[in-house]
């Protein structure tokens, strides 16, 4: 695969929301604005590409038994420091993100592709991958959040297009499964027209 | 009574499926069998308990007298990772036919956000001790409730015919909407 391919593959062929189904928590619950996802999106990239590089830097030196909780601590090891720079300088999107940004070491992305890719791959196409799924997820969470945004809200990033109320159910929760079940289904249909 | 509310708001009011969206993983993959759905629930109820008095007694003992609360992430998802192995050995020695059952569920309970998700907000919500052990028995019933009646839905559908695009995840998202929807019909009761 040569590097242009792998790092587009993240896009639309193997988008880890929409076609591998991974890291669904962080997408329902951060897509309620724009702004939110690309906070969430930018954060989970960064781990992605760094842990990427580390284990498949450290992948010679690492015990095959204990694989899984090695690349859990480097994975953790990196979360925690997006989670204290962006109390540092990104309060907002911090406190908005709450909850989500030390669930990013639990995200099946990150340790999904540590275990698929990294472990057996060296450290350009690794970091590579890690770009490419980080940028794919963060295309995955701007789709969402604008649906949601401008349905729900009448804005974009904050900047409201329509000068009324937007429809509630689509912030709330029921809606943020609703929205993602079917624009999954409108790929599927355009995949399946593909063909 | 305090505590009865607390049970009430976590498994119908504030769902930790179906409002704090955390627990979707498992909930779309083991959801199309009221038999896999029980065995994941029961697993999850165990490991969500021991593991939030665990941590919470790592964080109350340990992180915070040593100021060390950084390593809040890395401390508990070790433990938690710890936790599900043993669990695993034991399970396998005590009772084999549970942990047939359970089978390759047991170890994805590592990567549920279910886990580390109440584990850190027993912290950021201040309870204590007992506060925290009613707050992951409840949260973990929770899950395992709303994950019953949403396999129980899903077997019926399967009987039904589907358009391709909806196949599979789309339906079960839309589902998980609707079911969510219902459960807001109990915001309210709990103020």
């Amino acid at each position: 695969m040569s590097p242009w391919q792998n790092f587009i593959k993240g896009f639309i062929k193997e988008n880890p929301v929409f076609v591998l189904v991974l890291g669904t928590c962080p997408t329902l619950a951060v897509t309620t604005s724009v702004a939110n996802a690309i906070g969430m999106g930018l954060s989970t990239t960064f781990v992605l590409v760094t842990s990427n590089i580390a284990i498949a830097a450290l992948k010679d030196f690492i015990p095959d038994k204990v694989r899984i909780p090695c690349f859990i601590v480097v994975i953790a090891s990196f979360v925690t420091i997006v989670d204290l720079v962006m109390a540092g300088f990104f309060q907002v999107i911090h406190s908005q993100l709450g909850i989500f940004i030390p669930l990013i070491v639990v995200n099946c992305i990150v340790l999904g592709r540590a275990e698929a890719y990294a472990a057996k791959n060296s450290l350009l196409p690794s970091a590579i991958d890690g770009l490419s799924m980080g940028l794919g997820f963060t295309f995955a969470l701007l789709i969402l959040s604008t649906v949601r945004e401008a349905l729900g809200e009448g804005s974009f990033l904050g900047h409201k297009f329509i000068h009324s109320d937007g429809i509630l159910f689509f912030i709330l929760a029921p809606g943020a499964f609703i929205v993602f079940g079917y624009v999954i289904a409108i790929i599927n249909r355009l995949n399946r027209c593909k063909k | 009574m305090e505590y009865v509310l607390m049970i009430i708001s976590a498994v119908l009011v504030n769902n930790i499926v179906l409002t704090q969206f955390l627990g979707i993983c498992p909930f779309l993959g083991v959801s199309k069998r009221l038999s896999t759905a029980l065995g994941m629930g029961g697993g999850v109820v165990f490991v969500m308990t021991l593991s939030t008095i665990i941590t919470y007694l790592i964080q109350t003992y340990i992180l915070v007298p040593f100021k060390i609360e950084f390593m809040q992430t890395i401390i508990y998802i070790l433990v938690i990772a710890a936790l599900v192995q043993m669990v695993e050995i034991m399970l396998k020695k005590v009772s084999p036919a549970l942990y047939q059952a359970l089978g390759v569920y047991l170890p994805l309970i590592t990567t549920n956000c279910t886990i580390l998700g109440v584990a850190i907000l027993v912290v950021r919500k201040e309870f204590n001790l007992i506060e925290s052990t009613v707050f992951a028995i409840s949260n973990s019933v929770g899950f395992t409730f709303a994950l019953i009646i949403f396999a129980g839905i899903r077997e019926r559908l399967e009987l039904l015919e589907i358009p391709k695009a909806m196949k599979g995840i789309p339906l079960a998202l839309v589902l998980a909407g609707l079911l969510s929807l219902a459960f807001m019909g109990f915001s309210g009761i709990v103020h």
